[in-house]
């Protein structure tokens, strides 16, 4: 029912330690109620009784519970220990009613006292049942919060080791010192240059440090990431890299996920253009078709069988780039997205890197 | 005669800049080349000949290492070896290869001070080399050059082992098993993968080849030629330091390079 990642058997003791005091404070308490009601019994049977009555039907309730959950489930693991309600119901009355019937008749072959029928005091039988059904509540609700924590604590650990390997990604070593070197030298030949790539330099990082922070952005604001990180790399590349953006008006303000497009942006730099001699052209289009908004990453770099060669992932770059994006339509648009990566079809050759996602929102107006 | 220098950096400012710096911090050295890619890098090395080579590590074409094995084999014998600087962003393996004794590495962005301490330590080293006339200088750049390019290709991840493999010819495929290779040669863009009876090309590069096979059963003599150890009938070294192979069942002499000379010493 509720996935969970399962307890350590140093966490299954200590939990069924809790249930085993939580069920000893609960019959004293019993005890001592039925007594204060009934003030010509002694204290110690009345004790006695009830703590008899209370562990078997915990024996009872908890052998029930995982016998019959084994039973619907052979499996084991996934589906835990709980049966559902409707067994649930008939485990706790059936084990109520045993658990009374063999608590009372221990200690009536023990002590020589002897105890009325379950069904000839009702009020005793009601407080047993209504016991049994406030205990395994108890204990049901406390696993649903245990299991409830510890999910949201994964999730949590997961979304945060995600925004860390972004992170590590976009501020890539190589290409920030780089382009520090790169302005360092500019500062000494043209420094309103290296004021403009030094803007360009702090755009880019604000917005990477900002994209874990916001789920989605306009189009227009994504284009203009892309272009800072670009004009970073033409000071750098020179003549060797050539850009061209192409994103109509009425797609302007589209919104996608934050920086969607960087990773795919950076292979085309690092596994295309990069290790190509003469270098090449970059192309980031959007485009609408129907309900679809497709954006496309184009160079004309080396090609996809450098890509996908053992070299080029040594640092994990591609597969890391493309999985991350994968991941991202996944989780924002699950199965109305897709991601291709292939060969660009023309005698230019390089690679076209291809996002297809809905954007009904800047459809045809409604009214 | 004033030393020269060569500089190999894919990125224009970054040339500029060293160059620059260097002419500020040592006003006598010469900048014979400037070069925007690996082959550049090698092609203009073996024509100027300078004393000292500044390369950058990842370049297009070949990167910095390469360069410099392709230098290494290269080089004609007599004249010296040139001092290499690696210059570099951000590449670890590089930087732990190094023991900074012979071969020098800068890291990028340049410090004016730490180019001042390599300048130092090359003017020593060319001092040396005029005083002594020493050969030893070019086992040396050896010895460190098989160093760091065994610590480069320790980067990479074992891939799957490749056993046969598949080279097409038009409509037809043939699939050879790579125990019956004799040799793989690297051709421009393809591998010529030769067997006894016949060759095939395939659509790779060497390097891309190379983590594919079995290190032990197939050794790197050049750096693009990798030969089967088993298939090695004789080797003749020369006095150059190359090593000539003859193959079982094939005519053709094969050359190993002075990098991969130390393979073959008698037991």
């Amino acid at each position: 029912m509720l996935a969970h990642p399962p307890r350590t058997p140093a966490e299954s003791l200590r939990n069924r330690a809790f249930r085993g005091a939580a069920i000893q404070v609960l019959c004293i308490v019993i005890a001592l109620l039925l007594w204060q009601l009934d003030d010509h019994k002694p204290l110690g049977p009345s004790l006695l009784y009830s703590l008899a009555i209370g562990n078997s039907c915990w024996l009872f309730i908890d052998l029930g519970m995982h016998g019959l959950a084994r039973l619907l489930n052979p499996a084991g693991a996934a589906g835990g220990h709980w049966p559902g309600w409707p067994g649930m119901v008939i485990i706790v009355a059936v084990g109520s009613v045993a658990g009374y019937t063999v608590g009372s008749s221990l200690v009536d072959h023990f002590t020589g006292f002897t105890s009325p029928s379950l069904f000839a005091t009702r009020s005793t039988g009601i407080v047993t049942l209504l016991a049994a059904v406030g205990a395994t509540y108890f204990f049901y609700s406390r696993e649903r919060m245990h299991q409830q924590q510890t999910a949201a604590e994964a999730a949590h650990a997961l979304a945060l080791e995600n925004q860390l390997k972004l992170l590590q990604s976009q501020l890539e070593p190589h290409m920030l010192f780089n382009t520090l070197a790169n302005l360092r030298v500019l500062i000494g030949i043209d420094p309103e240059r290296a004021q403009a790539m030094l803007d360009r330099l702090i755009a880019f990082l604000r917005a990477t440090l900002n994209a874990s922070r916001t789920s989605s952005h306009p189009l227009a604001a994504e284009f203009a990431r892309l272009a800072d990180y670009l004009a970073l790399m033409e000071v750098r590349m020179g003549p060797r890299l050539r850009v061209a953006f192409e994103l109509p008006a009425e797609l302007r303000d589209c919104m996608v996920p934050p920086l969607l497009l960087q990773p795919l942006v950076e292979n085309a730099i690092k596994h295309g253009l990069e290790p190509k001699v003469e270098g090449g052209r970059i192309e980031v289009s959007a485009q609408r078709h129907g309900d679809d908004l497709r954006l496309a990453v184009r160079d004309t770099g080396v090609g996809l069988a450098r890509v996908a060669s053992p070299e080029a992932t040594t640092d994990q770059g591609t597969h890391y780039g493309t999985a991350h994006v994968r991941a991202r339509l996944e989780a924002s648009f699950g199965s109305r997205a897709r991601f291709e990566l292939q060969a660009a079809g023309d005698a230019e050759g390089g690679t076209l890197a291809l996002i297809v996602l809905p954007c009904p929102a800047a459809n045809a107006p409604t009214a | 005669m004033n030393p020269t220098a060569l500089i190999a950096e894919d990125e224009p400012l970054l040339a500029q800049g060293l160059q620059a710096d260097l002419k500020r911090l040592w006003p006598e050295l010469q900048i014979t080349g400037l070069a925007g890619d690996g082959h550049g890098a090698v092609e203009q090395a073996l024509a100027l000949k300078p004393a000292i080579c500044f390369f950058d590590i990842r370049m297009p074409g070949l990167s910095g290492l390469e360069a410099a094995q392709a230098l290494a084999e290269d080089w004609p014998e007599g004249s010296a070896f040139p001092l290499l600087v690696f210059v570099t962003a951000y590449d670890q393996y590089a930087l732990q290869a190094f023991d900074a004794q012979a071969v020098d590495y800068l890291v990028k962005p340049v410090e004016p001070a730490r180019l001042g301490a390599c300048i130092e330590r090359l003017k020593k080293r060319l001092a040396a080399a005029t005083a002594s006339a020493a050969p030893q200088g070019m086992d040396r750049t050896l010895e460190q050059l098989r160093s760091l390019l065994g610590g480069a290709l320790q980067g990479t991840p074992a891939a799957p082992r490749l056993e046969v493999i598949q080279a097409s010819a038009g409509n037809l495929v043939h699939m050879v098993p790579v125990d019956e290779v004799l040799y793989f040669e690297a051709a421009d863009k393809y591998v010529r993968v030769v067997t006894a009876e016949r060759e095939h090309l395939i659509r790779l590069s060497l390097r891309e080849l190379l983590p594919q096979l079995d290190a032990q059963k197939f050794w790197q003599v050049h750096r693009s030629l990798v030969v089967r150890a088993n298939a090695i009938s004789t080797a003749l070294r020369d006095d150059s330091g190359k090593v000539f192979l003859t193959l079982r069942g094939r005519p053709e002499r094969l050359t190993a390079s002075r990098l991969y000379a130390h393979l073959f010493k008698g037991m």
